[in-house]
């Protein structure tokens, strides 16, 4: 069987979200399985829209921080969280999407990219995945 | 018969920008086939032989000249 990681993305915070998706467009190169579970300020970022409105997790400065960060990776020549949500998908990575997070923020499907979202589960899924992991992560 | 090779080039791409579009070419890749890539991302030049180590693929060759890198991984 090959192996898997399984991170919760439990922050909706920019830096955050770059972690997680860096970790798994990293675990599907090198061959291994990846599934995010998106749940509570994670699942804002997969509303359309919603993606790159995340904040700075230290230091926003009412955004004045992560417009200063977003300028020094552009030069550093990093990935927008577009690009590597997409070459994320390319690879294979498997994203769901927690239901009990939409009851709560009261979200529908719609409201959300679709696209993106393999499957939609409570705990029970995010175990069965995680069960069988290699790398485990809650970010 | 000649190795079939896929050339790709990474140069000015930054983490995980050079992992990702050598997975995506070895995907495109068929058995036996060689993926060539190029760049200069230094964390790079050591991870992609790790990452097609870990995927028990054979690394054909690597080269470096002033800062730019080249790989050979066979599919």
């Amino acid at each position: 069987m090959v192996d898997k990681t399984t991170i919760i993305v439990h922050s909706g915070d920019m830096d955050k979200l770059y972690s997680a998706l860096i970790i798994g467009d990293g675990a599907l190169s090198m061959g291994m399985k990846s599934t995010l579970f998106f749940t509570f300020w994670g699942l804002e970022r997969l509303k359309k829209g919603g993606l790159e409105k995340g904040s700075l997790s230290k230091m926003n400065m009412g955004g004045l921080g992560k417009s200063m960060i977003n300028s020094r990776m552009k030069k550093a020549n990093v990935a927008s969280l577009e690009k590597l949500i997409q070459d994320y998908k390319e690879l294979g990575g498997k994203i769901i999407a927690c239901e009990m997070t939409m009851e709560i923020m009261g979200l529908k499907k719609e409201d959300l990219r679709q696209e993106l979202i393999d499957e939609y589960g409570a705990i029970g899924t995010y175990i069965h995945e995680a069960r069988e992991s290699k790398i485990n992560l809650f970010i | 018969m000649a190795d079939n090779v896929i050339k790709i080039d990474v140069t000015g791409q930054t983490c995980p920008g050079p992992l990702v579009e050598f997975r995506k070419a070895l995907n495109k890749a068929s058995p036996g086939d060689i993926v060539e890539i190029t760049g200069n991302h230094s964390a790079s030049k050591k991870e992609i032989p790790m990452a097609a180590e870990d995927m028990g693929l054979e690394i054909v060759d690597i080269q470096e000249k002033e800062g730019i890198w080249k790989i050979k991984i066979r599919r």
